[in-house]
């Protein structure tokens, strides 16, 4: 627990490599904390204009040579990109693991597909309310299991992400298992028109990429996000010092379903058709990929991550045989080199090395579902 | 006589065959420092689990001011002015010494998720009452030069401090201490001990518990003693030091406690 050194612990022989990765981030950290707010908008600007000449073909050729550069920045790309960004919410922040993240993605889709085929909803309108359909549902997932911890916690929302799937598989009003055809795009936004042309989705995306990203940080630096630090590092003691624990778990919960329903919102306005098998376990897990191997936590590292896991297995098609099994050797080899992902935060980095946020014990007392005895000896 | 700010009534906590507490009655006046005594496992924690939420009395009642506490939820009974700190510290490592404090100014802010991400006006104005509060406490508790440092880095004495600084900014009307001189030296003592009457002196009431016997005799307006969960003696400092069976419960215990 009080172990200084214990941050900084890294055997030299296997880890000088990464070490040296980890000096150079630790350093540039430093400097983005001590920049000045001018320095900062610079940085800021120039990431939104690399954003926007990304799509470039010159680009493109050597991203992508096997596919249209522009459509898998749009998905999977940016769609990981987005979904990643809400997941942080709820894992890397909250500290909550959840392993239905799909479903929500699902949910903003169908609000999409649906509201818009029958009813003739304008596009907005079925974002919004997928967003707010979202919202509800992790609510109602969440008020019930939160009081769970960990495994429980996981594989709960696990059986969520497969009961929305299912759900959608075996109801014949929302298409079943034929899924929903002809889902109209996008009205034109300033002129631009939303058609089989990638790039207006493309620019949606970074739009709402960018939005998200901007709540994501002013809720991590708020009462909020220092709430949720405080429940992922010691619960009880957050508890005990006036922190809500429950409502904020659920809000994180809630906020990060809105972040997924929004994602599904956008990919159903491009995709045109979307059925069951659009929302996989599979991309549950996928996601959480990204979140983990980025840095958990760390926004900048998430979305490494989430591009990396994207953008690779569309560029090495050529292994397509090979993809899953390449896959799962990396992030084998990353969770034994580098458990802290890419671009960890500091704190989360921390965290991960003492083994757990929070597991003390309260005197000799509170045998929680995570403390076993012999803790409790060793702390008193 | 005016309500006692905390008061148990015959409080029994039991843990299966382990009786913690056994009929405890404990009365605490406004701007008191009461102390509570007893050799190890008396169930000295035990009561501030009680009144503090962490466990429901197996029977008997907690009164706040006057009010049930029993079955209030743990962070309400904060919002209402009651504020601990742990035998073994359990800060939020990981966060610098500010935002420790801050998580417990904190308690009485409102902003939620659509004033912090549309930084709404009230939003910025509690964050920035909630960072000077902060820092004018770390100042208080006398560790202001360590504001910016992750908590589990500060030494020992500190650590115990910034627990004080951080229940403090709750604002509480009774301030429990849980061993707060614990793993500290002789001068850090003395300074806890001038801490602990700043605070009464800043109108709060406090409830401690400490091993240390000089600091309880030099600090504490009365004593309590707890033995196997039995209260077996309560009063002044002198006449608890001097009364037969706190004697012969220290003494009878010290064989094997070493
Ligand atoms: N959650 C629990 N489950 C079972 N027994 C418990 C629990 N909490 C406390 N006890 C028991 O109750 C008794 C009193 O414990 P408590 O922690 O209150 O003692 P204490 O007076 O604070 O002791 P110390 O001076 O060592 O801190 C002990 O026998 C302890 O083992
Ligand atoms: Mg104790």
């Amino acid at each position: 627990m009080k172990g200084d050194g214990v941050t900084r612990e890294e055997s030299p022989t296997k880890r000088g490599g990464f070490a040296a990765v980890g000096h150079g981030i630790d350093r540039m950290r430093d400097w983005w904390e001590n920049a000045k707010v001018w320095q900062r908008y610079l940085i800021y600007i120039a990431l939104v204009v690399g954003a926007l000449i990304l799509p470039a073909p010159a680009i493109g050729t050597f991203m992508s040579p096997g596919s249209d550069w522009t459509t898998v920045l749009v998905y999977p790309i940016g769609t990981y990109i987005l979904l990643a960004v809400g997941l942080n919410v709820v894992v890397g922040q909250a500290g909550l693991l959840d392993l239905g993240f799909v479903a929500f993605f699902a949910i903003g889709g169908y609000s999409v597909a649906y509201y818009g085929t029958q009813f003739g909803w304008n596009y907005w309108a079925t974002v919004a309310f997928g967003i707010i359909l979202a919202a509800v549902s992790g609510v109602i997932l969440g008020a019930p299991t939160l009081r769970l911890r960990g495994d429980y916690l996981a594989i709960v929302t696990l059986g969520f992400g497969e009961i929305v799937r299912i759900t959608a598989n075996n109801t014949d009003e929302i298409g079943g298992a034929r899924g929903i055809p002809g889902i109209p795009h996008p009205p034109p936004i300033f002129g631009t028109k939303f058609l089989i042309d990638p790039a207006p989705y493309y620019y949606l995306i970074v739009a709402a990429i960018v939005l998200v990203i901007i709540f994501s940080v002013r809720l991590q630096k708020s009462r909020v996000g220092r709430a949720w630090a405080a429940i992922r590092e010691d619960e009880d003691a957050a508890e005990l010092m006036g922190v809500p624990t429950f409502k904020f778990k659920l809000l994180a919960f809630a906020i990060g379903a809105m972040i997924g329903g929004l994602a599904g919102g956008i990919y159903a306005g491009k995709a045109v058709f979307i059925d069951p098998n659009t929302f996989p376990f599979i991309l549950s897990a996928t996601i959480l990929a990204a979140v983990v191997l980025g840095g958990s936590g760390n926004l900048p590292g998430v979305i490494l991550g989430a591009f990396l896991i994207g953008w690779l297995p569309e560029r090495f098609r050529d292994f397509a045989d090979y993809r899953i099994l390449i896959f799962g050797g990396v992030l084998v080899l990353m969770m034994a080199l580098r458990p802290e992902g890419l671009l960890p935060s500091r704190r989360r980095k921390a965290e991960l090395h003492e083994g757990t946020g929070g597991m003390g014990t309260m005197g000799a007392e509170v045998p929680g579902p995570d403390t076993d005895v012999s803790t409790t000896e060793a702390a008193k | 006589m005016s309500t006692p700010v905390l008061q148990l009534d015959n409080v029994t906590m039991r843990f299966g065959g382990v009786v913690a507490l056994r009929e405890a009655k404990i009365s605490i006046a406004e701007g008191e420092i009461f102390a509570l005594i007893g050799p190890n496992g008396a169930g000295k924690t035990t009561v501030f689990n009680v009144v503090t939420g962490v466990y429901q009395p197996t029977e008997g009642q907690v009164l706040f001011k006057g009010s049930r506490l029993d079955g209030t939820k743990r962070f309400k009974i904060t919002k209402q002015g009651i504020a601990r700190t742990f035998q073994n510290i359990r800060l939020f490592h990981n966060m610098s010494a500010l935002e420790n404090v801050m998580v417990g100014a904190d308690a009485h802010h409102r902003t939620g998720a659509v004033g912090a991400t549309l930084n709404l006006p009230w939003h910025r104005k509690e964050e920035k009452r909630g960072r000077e509060l902060a820092r004018e406490l770390l100042d208080f508790v006398g560790i202001s030069a360590r504001m910016t440092e992750t908590a589990k880095n500060l030494p020992y004495g500190d650590q115990r401090r910034l627990e004080i600084a951080r229940a403090l900014a709750t604002d509480p009307r009774l301030l429990l201490l849980d061993e707060p001189a614990a793993g500290m030296n002789p001068a850090e003592k003395e300074d806890l001990q001038r801490l602990i009457r700043k605070i009464r002196d800043s109108g709060r009431t406090v409830l401690l518990i400490e091993h240390d016997m000089s600091l309880v005799m030099g600090v504490s307006d009365r004593v309590a003693v707890l033995d196997f969960g039995q209260l077996i003696a309560e009063g002044l400092p002198h006449e608890v030091q001097n009364n037969p069976k706190v004697i012969e419960a220290y003494l009878g215990v010290s064989e094997d406690a070493s």
